[in-house]
């Protein structure tokens, strides 16, 4: 019988790196945007948080894009 | 086509109800926690659900080109023999959804022909070093490293917006949810349909109406995909409650944690060749950000059954497909008693369940941890 334990590691490494990783990411953004309606109540433009939370979930949707490509196999098996 | 028997067109029929239970048990993988949080109306979650697996059924060109993956030896797998392990697999998950208890599906099935393989052509066509390999350690693995992926990332972001407004925060996370289960919805779609593809090609070409090696017609592709689109649609509103509500209570950010970390667990696995089932990791994700957010939150009593459930699939299904495939393999008579008692047992299920009937409107009614233990009984 063989089992991969170095498959099963990286699937753990890989898994638990990029969930957190995306899941913070998309945190930030959420707390950007939130910053911006702190920042407008205090007179401000909330432009700078706004520009944060945009590259913040422009990454999230990098990982979604790429999520999509691994799940279709069309876009990768040829 | 060839001449197809009697047998072939009940087995493809078998197959394709296993599908649409495989459907309804599974919706909870993608959808519940986004009904839980309110981020998706449940009627509208389980469309986007059952849109998505039939989309995914189509998309997917990776055939699968054995029934089991190796676990059963296919080529002893005789019709008889297939439709015996599928009516193991349908039994328990009908008795599961009555229960509410979200089990594997694929678990069921591998349970299922393993039962039926083992006495319908001996032990020796069950191949036992793949079901350590293949399914158990998988099992006992990919919930712990969901689960994990959801803990870390759920206190990540409270710890973040521990100062922001809660308007933004909870709309922000329920715009990310709804897009997070979608995603969980195609993976499931793209791999789930196939089982059933699979089982109905290998039928196909046992009976000699399809070359040996030859693609899923498709109208196999298309029946496999409407009948898990159609079992996802129905929604199992009994598991959905269970997953999303009585497990432990989520909200928008949790929720989003753990549609994420199931993302991540399944894609990372798929790509890597592990054949997970989507009902462990979702469930060790919903645990993980339970845990994430307040150690406490977690009813570990349903989780307690949730785990008896797992560890009882495969010898369930198992010994429902092995008594089965006892009867079948006697002839056409067999067949149709079993079929007959099948049939009977899922009208029975249904009959029990209409008692206490569980809906897209009452899915969410579930006391809060922390509130009077009587009536916690309501939603079991």
């Amino acid at each position: 019988m063989h089992i991969d334990w170095s498959a099963l590691g990286q699937v753990a490494v890989v898994s638990v790196g990029i969930a957190v990783g995306v899941v913070a990411i998309f945190a930030l953004g959420v707390r950007a945007l939130s910053q911006r309606e702190i920042d407008i109540e205090g007179g401000g433009s909330g432009t700078l948080s706004l520009t944060g939370a945009l590259l913040c979930f422009a990454a999230c949707a990098v990982v979604l894009l790429y999520s999509i490509y691994l799940i279709v196999p069309q876009l990768h098996h040829h | 086509m060839a001449h197809i028997s009697l047998l072939i067109i009940v087995v493809i029929i078998t197959a394709l109800a296993f599908d649409f239970t495989n459907g309804f048990h599974d919706t909870a993988n993608a959808m519940a926690t986004s009904i839980a949080t309110g981020a998706l109306r449940p009627k509208v979650a389980v469309l986007i659900c059952g849109v998505l697996n039939l989309a995914g059924a189509f998309l997917s060109t990776k055939v699968a080109q054995t029934i089991s993956s190796g676990i059963v030896n296919d080529k002893l797998a005789t019709p008889a023999i297939i439709f015996a392990g599928l009516i193991g697999a349908i039994v328990w998950n009908l008795g599961t959804w009555l229960l509410g208890l979200p089990s594997s599906s694929s678990h069921a099935l591998f349970g299922g022909l393993i039962g039926a393989v083992w006495v319908g052509a001996g032990v020796n066509g069950v191949h036992f070093d793949q079901v350590i390999s293949k399914i158990l350690l998988p099992a006992v693995a990919s919930p712990v490293i969901a689960g994990i992926a959801a803990l870390i990332a759920t206190y990540l972001a409270y710890r973040i917006n521990r100062r922001a407004k809660a308007g933004p925060v909870t709309s922000g996370f329920r715009h990310g949810q709804t897009i997070s289960a979608s995603l969980v919805s195609l993976a499931h779609g793209t791999n789930d349909a196939q089982k059933t593809m699979g089982v109905i090609t290998l039928t196909l070409i046992s009976a000699g109406a399809l070359a040996s090696g030859s693609n899923p017609p498709y109208w196999v592709i298309a029946a496999a995909g409407l009948a898990i689109g159609l079992g996802t649609y129905s929604g199992g509103w009994r598991i959905i409650r269970t997953m999303g509500n009585r497990l432990t209570d989520i909200a928008a950010p949790q929720g989003f944690a753990a549609e994420a970390s199931s993302t991540a667990v399944i894609l990372s696995s798929a790509n890597l060749g592990f054949a997970l089932s989507t009902t462990h990791v979702v469930a060790g994700s919903v645990l993980g950000s339970g845990l994430g957010r307040r150690l406490a939150q977690v009813r570990w009593s349903v989780a307690g059954q949730m785990a008896l459930a797992w560890l009882l699939t495969l010898p369930a299904a198992g010994a429902v497909g092995a008594i089965a495939a006892a009867v079948a393999i006697q002839g056409t008579a067999g067949v149709v008693v079993i079929g007959l008692v099948a049939v009977a047992v899922a009208v029975a299920v249904y009959a029990v369940s209409r008692r206490e009937p569980i809906t897209a409107g009452n899915v969410n009614d579930v006391q809060p941890i922390g509130a009077p233990r009587e009536a916690l009984s309501t939603a079991s």
